[in-house]
């Protein structure tokens, strides 16, 4: 715990470490399954992955719902897509890479091994890992060439596959507001994946806009509960 | 022969009048997004963003846009009053579960058995499918938007999909800027045509079976 008041023991308890976003981006190690929150940049934790952009580690295998928005005439790059440019994954799971031109040719070139998943599909399967379920049965994909290489299980006589949950070692996320305990408060769309990925990873690190004090979110408020969350870090203004 | 002209607005018309006050609608990226903007009146429905949403509302005036609040474009949008938020497992659920009343899709190809090809040109162009396969796979009623010809000016409505497919036999209606279509019997059924064109046009420029019978002219016209 650095540089807080770190309170009564009671307190202490519960209360989460507040780390800087180079510290967060430093637990992301070669070869770990590192999932990242956001929607094409919207709820994405821009600082944890400016950080890890500057850091360098290389050799990740990334879970997200897209590679952002990467637009080289605008100079604009959006989510982990500045990740992307440089190389940093050897494995990119997402559902969608069309926003990003970069991807699709790592992807089309072999350079990046590239696996799309449908939507709904990565989000049940991430919940799945940290629900503790050992897969679930979708209508989704039957008939297309995501159901290649998975079982098909008839139920009431309707065909589903069989998908498996997707856990990963590392979540980066991002919300609104945390407290002190870790407890999580999403903004509008900027939800997306951020309280899926945050319940199926062994270490999570949320990005927080505020941190208030324990008790300051109303408990019917809370979207992500505290025991998810390991570290938090403060986004970048 | 009539000269094909892209009629994108049309599409959008014709779309836009299906809609009952209260249906449940999902409108995809690029050209069914032009839908919204042509609802009647008196029609209020309730549009579901797959990024986690129900009750998207207009694109904000500009300076007014909320970062966290876009659309699955990831273009900043509002939300209606009455709206609400949610993660994307639940937006799926939504989804899969049969809540939504019409997923209105592009398209590159579709054909008369109802399949959809949307989400991939191998080695070539590679989008990913986001999530109009789940979108294909769980609604109600699946609408595939599409001008009638591409660029080349080949039918988009085909006998068979050649690309790999987003969802087999799942599209029940079809609208182009030729016509409206329903997906019955391994055959394009026609229900309404828009003018210039006509039955004999659509029938002469579509690499498709089409069933002409019952078809009237539409009061909607290119």
């Amino acid at each position: 715990m650095l540089g807080v008041d770190l309170g009564n023991e009671e307190e202490r308890l519960v209360q989460k470490p507040i780390i800087s976003a180079a510290e967060a981006a430093g637990k992301a190690r070669e070869g770990m399954t590192v999932h990242v929150g956001g929607f094409l940049g919207c709820g994405s934790p821009a600082s944890i992955i400016a950080a890890l952009d500057e850091l360098g580690t290389g050799g990740l295998c990334l879970v997200s719902n897209d590679t952002g928005l990467y637009d080289v005439k605008a100079g604009r790059a959006t989510g982990v897509a500045c990740l992307v440019a440089k190389k940093r994954f050897a494995r990119i799971v997402v559902s969608h890479i069309g926003t990003n031109p970069e991807t699709q040719r790592q992807m089309n070139s072999g350079e990046t091994a590239v696996v799309l998943v449908p939507q709904g599909t990565l989000a049940e399967r991430v919940r799945a890992a940290g629900a503790g379920l050992g897969g679930f049965l979708t209508p989704t994909g039957v008939g297309t060439e995501a159901a290649e290489g998975k079982e098909t299980v008839r139920v009431g006589g309707r065909d589903f596959l069989l998908e498996l949950p997707l856990p990963g070692d590392l979540a980066f996320v991002k919300a609104k507001r945390a407290d002190r305990s870790g407890n999580l408060q999403y903004a509008r769309t900027a939800r997306n994946f951020n309280p899926l990925m945050a319940s199926a990873c062994a270490l999570v690190v949320a990005e927080v806009e505020e941190i208030v004090e324990i008790g300051a979110i109303d408990p019917d408020q809370v979207h992500t509960p505290s025991i998810f969350v390991d570290f938090l870090v403060r986004a970048a203004p | 022969m009539i000269e094909y002209v892209e009629n994108k607005e049309i599409i959008a018309r014709r779309i836009a009048r299906l809609f009952k006050p209260g249906d449940v609608v999902n409108l995809g990226i690029g050209l069914p997004t032009l839908v919204a903007n042509y609802l009647p009146e008196d029609v209020t429905i309730v549009l579901q963003s797959e990024n986690g949403m129900l009750g998207l509302g207009p694109f904000p005036s500009p300076g007014l846009e909320d970062k966290d609040l876009t659309n699955a474009g990831g273009v900043p949008v509002t939300v209606m009053p009455g709206g609400c938020c949610f993660d994307s497992a639940t937006s799926f659920g939504i989804i899969r579960g049969g809540h939504v009343d019409y997923a209105t899709l592009g398209v590159l190809e579709v054909d008369q058995e109802g399949n959809l090809a949307n989400y991939k040109v191998p080695g070539k162009m590679v989008p990913g499918m986001g999530g109009a396969m789940d979108l294909v796979a769980g609604a109600r009623v699946v609408i595939a938007a599409t001008t009638h010809l591409d660029k080349s000016g080949a039918s988009k409505l085909r006998r068979r999909c050649s690309l790999p497919l987003t969802a087999a036999g799942k599209v029940s209606l079809v609208v182009t800027d030729a016509g409206c279509f329903e997906v019955a019997g391994g055959a394009f059924r026609l229900l309404e045509w828009f003018a210039p064109y006509d039955p004999e046009w659509i029938i002469a420029r579509t690499d498709a079976d089409i069933d002409a019978t019952g078809a009237r002219r539409s009061e909607l016209a290119c």
